[in-house]
């Protein structure tokens, strides 16, 4: 019996003036306990599936793109117009990239989310700061293209090249940056910046050696998350440089090939197709991007079992 | 200890001396940091300056953005005129007649971002009223280690998944000529939008103290009751951020719908139409179109009509969770 | 050795340079914006002594302390006025860099706090950040400071083992050979033995008593016991109302305040009838 039987029943007790007497064993949540059983499975059921579906969707990437996997494959240029050979430039384009990113948004961002822990004050302005960094992880990575296109293209006068698309691709990835550096500061206990600032160093000494490597773990994890999401965009590069065929890049004045793109427009292809190829690059770059997370990720919860406070 | 010999090299000396000797060095060394202050001061001021420079400087990315696509949407403004691109139905940007209406691509997207939320809102939130409220915090981490993975695969590669595994399975079932409509893009961007769905709403769910849970299981309520009665309600802010963040992300979405939407010029009646979205559009003009031209200048405003939108939903958002995060504070 | 460029500073250097560490309060007061939370305290810390502020919690024992060596500078909308003091100069005047003022007066706080590096690192924190770079002159601050701290014997074949994987009452003495390295004239000690078991605080107060022989301790705790044991002037603290700010209530010998209080109030405390 529910409760709101069991009311019901006192109710008509003190209106018909009977009594009975109601006991423990009256109050039965049966129907409420069958209910959760359900809704716990139901819950259950649709976080496995999501479970599922990555495991899915990475089983299937592996298992159709394996084959095309060989030491030529990853070495070669392009050849037979697209149809054979390997996936070489798009590779280094892409290593091109990841080295062009790390060199602008990593001090930018690192200094950014510096700023916002230990030095910013809460006022309007920083508020404001706040807020255009979390409407920057927002923007849609098309308007980045738009925007890098207009800006390191045409108006600073890079052309397509890789460093209009590496400045493009900071851009989209320095929010990543700032919110993972800002949330790893925020980990460190106000008890090791007092005890350093108690010896007697300043607040730059402080967080140069006491705040920053502890915080580094964190940092570094947040950096190569959104290295990792910058070297998976298509969209910023689009307009800025990324080409169907070229070759090896040596400088950063050249159009490179990447893999994201390489995968887009080969898997788009309305005649001659290669399924190969597409697969192929489809696994090479998901497993760049899966293997330097799974790795960062064990030896960051490998450090931070070490750094339990 | 062998004070006098080193006396007079230099100030470490204070530390290598007896302890009524140190204590006077020390003094000393005192003084000489009082004498010197404003060296230790301009450093550390220094690094503040240059690290609050650089701090700005991420805002200057978010002003540029805007000012690059509104500067380079000016001729379309002046020669085609808002209304007309905002309200106009036809978008033929390449014939003699140039019409420049945005409405097939805000219509496309708009179905695009309802069957993705209609996919995975209810999934998401489902999932994360498990993690929170049922699993075991060992089946939490792995679970939620597993989705977050999610977000390192490339949006092409969700792109050609789709190409391959759920086009088929809609030109097989559904009654359409090709799998290439809004539907199939607005299933994959769903499945693009999970990770960030589940752990935006888990993370909200979690931040409900527990006095609450615990007030609502002294009262008899079950784990279910309890989190419908008063988790979600207390969480449902934080909720519906997840929910608008899903939205943003949907809206923005590029090469998923590049690849799997259709991209027809036409506004779409139903998702089982091929639509072209407003990312779609510019994705695919842009890199063709004559620099300079309307139909470039077009693009641009599509572009910046694409960042207001976004960036209001996301404002929204930012506003909503910020307000769910005060209220637990203490 | 030093360099005075003016002379407006010689009579200071004069005053700091004597023999040994005391402390002069005079109607000192502390804010929290515009709430004021301690009240027109005045009193005198003797050198190579050990000062107890004891009081219920909430009293601004610990703000009292933070005072010592300006840690208040680092909270924001925090105001001091009145005068300290430190050897008759005053702390919070201009021409004084807090940061330089805390390495001559150290501070060990309530909960073990050591950075995670190894313990010798820990303890060679302080001396290279004033500048000592040479290997035997750090081994030789390091060992001496861990001896003095009653460390050395437990830790002296594991110096490079991680601060992290001592126990709490290491963790402790370790922050406070920490303190030690910098040769500090006056350690601060906030409730150092709050977080520790009872034998991990008997080998901290022996250590406080070793210390106090060349320095000046002011010590913060809530343990009235601790305070009797080993502090030779007590500091009574007192908060009497929410409305209004902490006062001194008394200031005396320990052997007086625990047998005979001028105050009453310190009596009802000592007595434990309220606190």
């Amino acid at each position: 019996m529910t409760s709101a039987k069991i009311i019901a029943r006192v109710a008509n007790m003190t209106k018909t003036g009977k009594k009975e007497v109601i006991t423990f064993s009256d109050y039965s949540s049966k129907g409420a306990r069958r209910v959760e059983v359900v809704v716990r499975a139901f819950t259950a059921f649709c976080c496995i599936a999501v479970m599922a579906l990555v495991v899915f969707l990475l089983g299937y990437l592996f298992i159709q793109g394996i084959g095309s996997i060989s030491w030529s494959f990853i070495f070669d240029s392009p050849r037979d117009r697209m149809t054979g050979g390997g996936i070489w430039p798009a590779i280094v384009g892409t290593l091109w990239l990841i080295a062009l990113v790390s060199a602008f948004a990593l001090p930018v961002g690192i200094a950014t989310g510096i700023y916002l822990a230990e030095i910013a004050k809460q006022n309007k302005p920083v508020r404001m700061l706040r807020v255009a960094i979390a409407n920057m992880a927002g923007v849609p990575s098309v308007v980045y293209g738009l925007f890098g296109f207009a800006a390191f293209s045409l108006a600073f006068g890079f052309g397509k090249s890789l460093l209009a698309m590496g400045l493009t691709l900071a851009c989209v990835t320095l929010p990543v940056v700032i919110t993972a550096t800002e949330e790893a500061l925020k980990q460190i206990p106000k008890e090791q910046r007092q005890a350093a600032m108690a010896l007697g160093c300043t607040r730059a000494r402080t967080l140069g050696k006491v705040v920053l490597p502890t915080a580094l773990p964190g940092i570094i994890t947040g950096a190569i998350l959104g290295l990792s999401r910058a070297a998976g965009e298509t969209a910023p590069i689009l307009f800025t440089g990324v080409a169907f065929f070229a070759p090896v890049a040596t400088n950063i004045t050249q159009p490179s090939m990447a893999l994201p793109y390489h995968l887009y427009i080969m898997a788009t292809q309305p005649t001659t197709p290669a399924p190969h190829i597409v697969w192929g690059t489809a696994l090479v770059l998901t497993g760049i991007l899966s293997i330097t997370n799974v790795i960062i990720a064990l030896w960051r919860s490998a450090k931070r079992r070490k750094l339990q406070w | 200890m062998n004070k006098p010999a080193k006396e007079k090299t230099n100030k470490v000396i204070r530390f290598q001396t007896g302890l009524q000797e140190s204590r006077r060095v020390v003094s000393n060394g005192l003084i000489e940091k009082i004498t010197t202050f404003r060296n230790t001061r301009a450093l550390d001021s220094m690094a503040t300056v240059l690290i609050t420079v650089f701090g700005w400087t991420a805002i200057f990315v978010l002003i540029g953005i805007a000012g690059f696509l509104i500067h380079s949407s000016m001729r379309a403004f002046d020669e085609v005129g808002i209304w007309s691109m905002i309200a106009g139905t036809d978008w033929f940007p390449t014939s003699s007649d140039a019409r420049y209406g945005f409405l097939p691509a805000q219509v496309g997207s708009i179905w695009v971002t309802i069957v993705a939320l209609a996919a995975c809102v209810p999934i998401g939130v489902l999932s994360a009223v498990y993690l929170s409220e049922f699993a075991s915090s060992r089946f939490r981490e792995i679970a939620k280690a597993i989705i977050e993975f999610m977000v390192t695969i490339p949006s092409v590669v969700f792109g050609l998944i789709g190409l391959s595994v759920l086009v088929p399975l809609i030109r097989e079932y559904l009654p359409v000529d090709s799998g290439l409509i809004g539907l199939t893009a607005g299933l994959i961007v769903g499945v693009v939008c999970l990770p960030t769905i589940i752990s935006i709403s888990e993370d909200a769910l979690r931040s409900v103290p527990r006095e609450l849970r615990h007030g609502s299981f002294a009262l008899g309520n079950t784990r279910w009751q309890t989190a419908y009665k008063v988790i979600l309600p207390a969480a449902s802010s934080g909720v519906f951020a997840a929910v608008m963040l899903g939205m943003g992300r949907a809206i923005g979405e590029t090469m998923v719908v590049l690849m799997l939407a259709g991209n027809a010029g036409i506004i779409p009646g139903s998702p089982l139409e091929a639509a072209r979205t407003m990312t779609g559009t510019i994705a695919q003009e842009t890199g063709e179109v004559v620099r300079g031209s309307v139909h470039f200048a077009v693009l641009f405003a599509l572009g910046l009509v694409l960042f207001v939108s976004t960036f209001i939903i996301n404002l929204i958002a930012d506003m909503v969770l910020e307000r769910s995060r005060k209220k637990w504070r203490r | 050795m030093v360099k005075t460029p003016a002379t407006a500073m010689t009579s200071s250097v004069e005053a700091v340079a004597s023999k040994t560490a005391s402390f002069d309060l005079q109607n000192v007061s502390v804010s929290y914006g515009s709430e004021k939370a301690l009240e027109g305290v005045s009193f005198y810390i003797e050198p190579l002594k050990v000062t107890a502020l004891i009081g219920p919690s909430g009293c601004g024992k610990s703000t009292l302390l933070r005072c010592f060596n300006r840690m208040n500078d680092a909270i924001d909308n925090v105001s001091v006025e009145g005068l300290i003091a430190l050897n008759g100069q005053d702390i919070y005047a201009k021409a004084v860099d807090p940061v330089s003022l805390r390495m001559y007066v150290g501070q060990v706080f309530q909960r073990p706090n050591p950075f995670p590096l190894s313990i010798y690192d820990n303890v060679a924190f302080g001396p290279r950040t004033q500048g000592v770079r040479k290997r035997d002159e750090l081994d030789e601050i390091v060992i001496d400071s861990l001896k003095k701290a009653a460390l050395y014997d437990e830790v002296k074949n594991s110096l490079k083992k991680h601060a992290f994987e001592l126990s709490g009452g290491q963790q402790q003495r370790l922050c406070i050979a920490r303190a030690l390295a910098t040769k500090p004239g006056v350690l601060l000690m906030d409730e150092p033995c709050s977080a520790l078991d009872p034998i991990s605080t008997g080998m901290i107060e022996e250590t406080v008593l070793h210390l106090k022989e060349s320095m000046t301790i002011v010590m913060v705790t809530h343990n009235m016991q601790q305070a009797a044991r080993i502090s030779d002037t007590t500091a009574f603290l007192l908060r009497e109302s929410i409305e209004e700010p902490a006062t001194l209530v008394e200031v005396t010998d320990t052997t007086t305040m625990f047998t005979q209080p001028n105050d009453k109030r310190t009596e009802n405390y000592i007595t434990g009838r309220f606190g």
